[in-house]
């Protein structure tokens, strides 16, 4: 079947575009609120205590008003993710600020609050861990390691100065990071005879109906779970709604009907998970060019207090921690540490930013001690097709890395602009003596990100897509993939459309409506276009082939085709596909195809020794970020950001920006204002007015461009996007404050308290 | 008590506490769900609507003070002609994503180029340096903002009712 010209690389309007502008998209707080009741959650203050009593004292509540503890809970408590360890309510202790002991509902919103105002629990307060380091002393919650080539022995060589080789040493920290997606945590559900439905804002829907038979004891046929659309997600909506549909699910059986909980800002941001806090050590042995030669690098992750989806995320963050780069001899230890803070979990780029943080950092830092410019250190360890990463997987001809480097530094005057801002730099020493009251300064940094699940995961799932037709003879694909503003809804049916030979009308797609359409994965780890999507657009295919050989087979003709939505024959046009449908609905043939990904059958993974393909291929982006600081209060401002995205090939010219342009602006503000502070496990910065996240006044100028090099599979060579832009911009953002004003942070985000703490620090050292 | 206003073009009237906020108001008693609530602490700007042609967010404005006053939602943009186009063209170009942002920003948006028919990006980011996007960079609505063609730039963008009002105030 032939493409229709023009499909991909499109931009067709967005199928939810109209109803999002209008104000029509309907998110679960939209939803009538008749006949529905209002649940509350009560939550620990402590980080660590156990629960000596909790009770409910009726009399100060609503007179209708149910309540909802742990002994309410007859099947499993625990939350289903890797393990079940995260209670749904905790019954004997508490582990973190915000932690559910005890759940209430209530008619209204007002009631719900009275009533949990109610709740009255005595905690016995137990010593808390809360740091790294007494973290690191106790058993840590996961741990993993990667051996490649000699690492220690030319480490030790290095460090004695031997062979010629260079010991590099540093220490890099990132912060935790809340979410912010603008729709707060949001969950509606209902039993009906013995039969448990749940809607909200969800990433995966079958990860909910999943926890849910768990934690009832039901069967796969006793719950339907239907994700909506979300007012943002960026990983939020992984693992936390399946906390609250329980929760959900608990009250609307205690109060025999349907029971909304829907989170204020506030509560969102206390309670659900935040991006792993991460501190990496990398010792490095570099030859005098800069040459890489071995890397041992120590990653630990803070994962809060329960295990969630920690392990996989420091899978990730180890595959991602040497970059984009040639090292031969690799050594790579990776922890997850335990503190008595909220579980950390998905977020956007999923431990591979906080991993090429450190390590794009330590890049840096081997280039200020061998006086090499970032550029040219970067060009010498580039990985190339035919290069392999530290598993010992070759880079096939679409390593878009080096392609990706030279664009931006091109595009963004790299070189020139850096040299003239060190020179500047030079003259104004110490810093702020010179009267320059604003620096300036220009940072890069490169990063790659394996689209997919880690390792086997996709050889596991086989993920299924339907593509069934409708009456009206469309197509209609069932997936389970959710939007949550990325465009999957968009980008799904164009593919398909692409690969049947239909217009992109004719495409419909289904609600993630667990009843109705299969398990296609959870909507994650950027594989929803690659993976989902090539997997519709086979399925789509394979119906329309069927459909045309049955009507080559009733008109006795050979070689009839589908294209744009025609039927076309050796004489030209026949008829139009619509009308091809109905007929062959008509005629009683079967009216869908299910087919399953096939991921490359080459993409072999060692779980246990961590060698082979992680991933089937990576996206790559370079970018040039310019930041002025002031020189007297150290305030940062980026001022400008050029970014150059490898990403296969570009499906949908809007949204793949779109991607990348919002994905650089959440790895700005973590670079430089998201800073989540706590002191003695509570959180002090817990509401939007405190927690800072970019406005489109701190917004850099962006310019992004894309490159396209293909890989070898489907859909059409394009690539994973939704997280590789979140991966390299902090780092460009510390290099640039370097080249601006010579302070040289390893820790984000870059407050101006931290930079000075860093100066001063430097000084004394200096003075030393 | 009892309010009457003028909403998205008609007369209207609401029973409430004074201290209602807007917000609710809109969604719960006229259903018109376009506003969200972002934050309730007046940071977000997703509540944004126009009062007297002016943006204000409806989670700060207690139901008292629209008393005899012309309210917007976004509901009403779209009613309009110009304002569908005016929004059509704002999801072509990319302003939108998850969406929940969206009818706060398309609304400062309108309400910027009924001041400024070619805004600059100075004056579009200042405009909407009330409305948290977490999506889209804000590079998306820049380009939607400032790269308005004509068509689309005129008073007739929003409901009649407010411009007249507007006029008075
Ligand atoms: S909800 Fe009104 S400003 Fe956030
Ligand atoms: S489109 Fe999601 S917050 Fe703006």
């Amino acid at each position: 079947m032939k493409h229709p010209p023009g499909i991909l690389g499109s931009s067709p309007l967005r199928r939810d575009g109209l109803e999002k502008v209008t104000g029509a998209a309907r998110y679960l707080d939209d939803l009538p609120a008749e006949g529905t009741w209002v649940g509350a959650t009560v939550r620990s203050r402590h980080p660590h205590a156990r629960i000596v009593s909790l009770r409910f004292d009726r009399t100060k509540a609503p007179a209708d008003a149910v309540f909802v503890h742990a002994g309410d809970i007859d099947g499993v408590n625990g939350l289903q993710i890797l393990d079940d360890r995260w209670p749904i309510l905790a019954s004997k202790e508490v582990h973190y600020v915000g932690e559910a002991v005890a759940l209430v509902a209530a008619p209204t919103a007002e009631d719900a609050l009275r009533a949990a105002a109610a709740v009255e629990v005595e905690y016995e307060q137990r010593p808390a861990v809360l740091d790294w380091e007494e973290a690191a002393r106790n058993e840590p919650l996961y741990e993993l390691a990667l051996d490649e080539g000699r690492c220690e022995a030319i480490l030790e060589a290095a460090a004695n100065g031997d062979d010629g080789l260079i010991l590099v040493e540093g220490e890099y920290f990132t912060g935790a990071q809340e979410h912010l997606y603008l729709e707060t945590q949001a969950m509606l559900a209902e039993w009906v005879d013995g039969r448990l439905a749940v809607t909200g804002s969800m990433q995966c829907p079958y990860y909910v109906k999943n926890a849910l038979q768990h934690v009832f004891s039901l069967g796969e046929d006793a719950v339907q779970v239907v994700g909506r659309y979300m007012g943002g997600a960026f990983g939020g909506k992984e693992d936390y709604p399946s906390l609250l549909a329980a929760h959900a699910a608990l009250l609307a059986r205690a109060a025999r009907r349907p029971v909304r909980i829907v989170y204020d800002r506030h509560e969102d941001i206390v309670a659900t998970t935040k991006r792993h806090p991460s501190h990496t050590r990398i010792r490095s042995a570099v030859k005098k060019d800069g040459t890489l030669v071995a890397a041992r690098v120590d990653f630990d992750l803070d994962g809060g207090a329960y295990l969630g989806l920690s392990p996989v995320v420091l899978s990730r963050g180890i595959l991602h921690a040497t970059g984009p780069y040639r090292v031969p001899n690799v050594r790579i230890r990776g922890r997850v540490l335990r503190t008595d803070t909220p579980p950390s979990g998905a977020f956007r780029g999923f431990g591979a930013p906080q991993s090429q943080f450190a390590w794009e950092r330590h890049m840096d830092r081997i280039g200020r001690r061998l006086g090499i410019d970032p550029l040219t250190l970067r060009r010498r360890n580039v990985l190339h097709p035919g290069d392999r990463l530290p598993t010992g997987q070759l880079m096939d001809a679409s390593c878009g890395a080096a392609a990706a480097l030279e664009e931006a530094a091109r595009r963004g005057d790299f070189l020139r602009r850096w040299k003239k801002a060190e020179e500047d730099r030079r003259r104004d020493e110490p810093l702020g003596r010179g009267n320059r009251p604003v620096a300036t300064g220009v940072g890069l940094s490169l990063a790659f990100h394996g689209a997919g699940f880690t390792g086997l995961g996709e050889h596991r799932m086989r993920s299924p897509v339907t593509v069934r037709l409708t009456a009206e003879g469309r197509l209609e694909i069932l997936c389970a993939a959710t939007e949550m503003g990325q465009g999957a809804v968009t980008v799904l049916p164009m593919l398909a459309a692409d690969a049947a030979g239909l217009r992109i009308d004719d495409v419909l797609i289904h609600e993630p409506d667990t009843d109705v359409v299969p398990d296609s994965g959870p909507t994650v780890a950027s594989r929803t276009t690659m993976v989902v999507g090539a997997t519709a657009a086979r399925a789509a295919h394979e119906l329309v082939q069927r459909i045309v050989q049955w009507k080559e087979e009733q008109m006795g003709e050979a070689a009839l085709r589908v294209e744009d939505s025609r039927l076309l024959g050796p004489g030209g046009e026949i008829g139009d596909f619509r009308e091809l449908a109905r007929e062959y609905l008509a005629a009683g043939q079967p009216d869908a195809v299910t087919v399953h990904n096939e991921p490359p059958p080459w993409q072999r993974f060692d779980e246990d020794s961590y060698h082979g393909s992680a991933y089937p291929t990576y996206s790559y982006q370079a970018q040039v970020i310019e930041v002025e600081v002031d020189t007297d209060t150290l305030q940062v401002r980026p001022t400008r950001a050029v970014a150059a995205a490898e990403v296969g090939k570009v499906l949908h010219e809007v949204q793949c920006r779109g991607q990348v342009e919002g994905g650089l602006l959440q790895a700005v503000g973590w670079a430089l204002w998201e800073e989540m502070k706590r002191k003695d496990g509570q959180l002090l910065n817990d509401r939007m007015t405190t927690y800072i996240v970019p406005t489109f006044l701190d917004a850099p100028e962006m310019e992004v461009h894309l490159i396209e090099e293909p890989w070898e599979g489907p859909p059409h060579g394009a690539k994973g996007v939704g997280e590789l832009p979140m991966d390299g911009p902090a780092s460009a953002v510390c290099a640039a404050i370097e080249n601006a004003v010579g302070i040289a942070l390893d820790s984000i985000p870059a407050t101006p308290e931290r930079l000075l703490d860093h100066h001063i620090e430097a000084a004394q050292g200096g003075r030393r | 008590m009892k309010v009457h206003f003028i909403l998205n073009g008609k007369a209207v009237e609401a029973e409430g506490r004074p201290t209602d906020r807007l917000l609710d108001v809109l969604r719960h008693v006229f259903h018109l769900t376009g506003a969200k609530e972002g934050c309730g602490e007046g940071e977000c700007g997703a509540c944004t609507v126009l009062l007297d042609g002016r943006t204000v967010l409806s989670c700060l404005v207690p139901l008292i003070q629209v008393d005899g006053r012309s309210v917007i939602t976004v509901e009403g943009l779209a009613a309009t002609e110009k304002g569908h186009a005016y929004l059509e063209r704002f999801a072509l170009k990319g302003g939108t994503q998850c969406g929940a942002c969206t009818p706060g920003i398309v609304l400062s948006g309108a309400h910027l180029l009924q001041e400024h028919p070619h805004p600059s990006h100075r004056e579009v980011a200042h405009a909407l340096a009330g409305n948290i996007c977490r999506c889209t960079g804000y590079q998306a609505i820049q380009r939607a903002l400032s790269e308005e063609p004509e068509a689309v730039l005129d008073s007739t963008l929003l409901p009649a009712a407010d411009a007249e009002r507007e006029d008075g105030s």
